[in-house]
């Protein structure tokens, strides 16, 4: 799923400093399950934008939505009549959200609740870890299902490097070496012959060095 | 005359501990500020961030959770939980520019009549020493 966090209090108050009525509209998708912009958090921080604001005697209303999805048009179009009640929308969506908004009521403001961080999962409750950085062309069947790309700091595909203490990388103690994950599986699988076969180097107009990217599957397009 | 400061405390207690200790401290005839509002709860892991807030965006002056001694918990984790949720509030608070203080978590169990009246009237002193509520005097 995609990972966010909140955006600081301060930073959100800011955006809608000069407004009197905002609705702050949540995400039942990735933002949800990541627990940064589904129910529970589109009430908490209308609430403490509220509090805020009761403190500076410039009192805002704020409404709650949460829609299902906010990268999805049909979704989107829940919103249609109400949209313009307001000064601004806040979105607790990824940043897909505020822009499918902002593309679907040219006439609105969107301002972002949170900053949107990585492609991850849940490793345990309460943290969660990068696991694909979205590159386009997924390589780990080299390295047993354990990817550089998004796990090594270098992105290193033919690793370790001298970074490499005790599993875990010179960047931070925190940050396990993802080299030495996948060395010591393959040594545990008496596989490490695979790692003399010098991994290509890899094309990376599939990533974010191409441009903006689109994908487009003939067989669901409608209409022409 | 000068005008009392009389601040409103909301306490979430946990039907299992302080609810039945304000219970015991009732039938111990112990006396304790009438300032505290008493909310039961089935366990204080039912207690989330947004009734917390919701309490101090409704003008409480302060508001605090009481659930069982760590780890008597009758749900095993619930008052744990409660901690965690009431650290974040008190974060939340300090971000808005508001006294931490004014939210508390405490432990005890239900055979502490007087310990929850103590809980009362050290937190009604502590909030009457922090005067109204920031948001109460927005309010006005």
């Amino acid at each position: 799923m995609i990972v966010a966090d909140r955006k600081p209090l301060n930073e959100i108050l800011d955006m809608v400093k000069r407004c009197n009525r905002i609705l702050v509209v949540g995400c039942k998708g990735c933002v949800t399950v990541c627990n940064v912009g589904g129910l529970k958090e589109v009430q908490i921080l209308a609430t403490s934008l509220k509090i805020a604001r009761k403190i500076g005697g410039f009192p805002l209303v704020v409404d709650e939505m949460v829609l299902e999805r906010q990268c999805d048009t049909e979704y989107i179009a829940i919103i249609k009549e109400t949209v313009t009640d307001y000064d601004a929308v806040v979105s607790m969506a990824c940043g897909v959200g505020p822009q499918f908004l902002s593309e679907a009521y040219p006439e609105q403001k969107f301002y972002p609740a949170v900053n949107t961080t990585f492609f991850g999962g849940a490793v345990s409750h309460g943290i969660w870890e990068e696991r694909c950085a979205g590159c386009g062309t997924c390589v780990i069947h080299y390295f047993d299902g354990l990817c550089p790309v998004a796990r090594c700091s270098k992105s290193l595909l033919n690793g370790p490097c001298g970074g490499s203490d005790h599993g875990k990388c010179e960047i931070s103690r925190e940050v396990d070496c993802i080299w030495d994950k996948i060395v010591r599986k393959k040594v545990e699988q008496g596989r490490l012959d695979d790692l003399l076969d010098v991994v290509p180097a890899k094309n990376w107009q599939s990533a974010r060095d191409g441009g903006p990217r689109r994908s487009r599957r003939e067989e669901l397009i409608q209409n022409g | 005359m000068s005008e009392v400061y009389e601040p409103t405390l909301i306490a979430f207690c946990c039907k299992y501990c302080a609810y039945a200790a304000a219970d015991l401290a009732g039938s111990m005839r112990l006396s304790y500020p009438s300032n505290v509002k008493i909310t039961q709860v089935p366990c204080t892991g039912r207690v989330d961030i947004i009734h917390l807030l919701k309490a101090i965006e409704n003008s409480a002056d302060g508001v605090y959770v009481a659930g069982c001694m760590e780890g008597d918990c009758h749900f095993v984790s619930g008052n744990l939980k409660a901690r965690k949720r009431v650290e974040y509030v008190k974060k939340t608070l300090t971000e808005l520019g508001i006294e931490p203080e004014r939210v508390e978590m405490f432990n005890l169990s239900s055979a502490m009549g007087p310990r929850f009246a103590e809980i009362a009237i050290d937190m009604t002193d502590r909030i009457k020493k922090l005067g109204p509520s920031p948001v109460k005097r927005g309010d006005t």
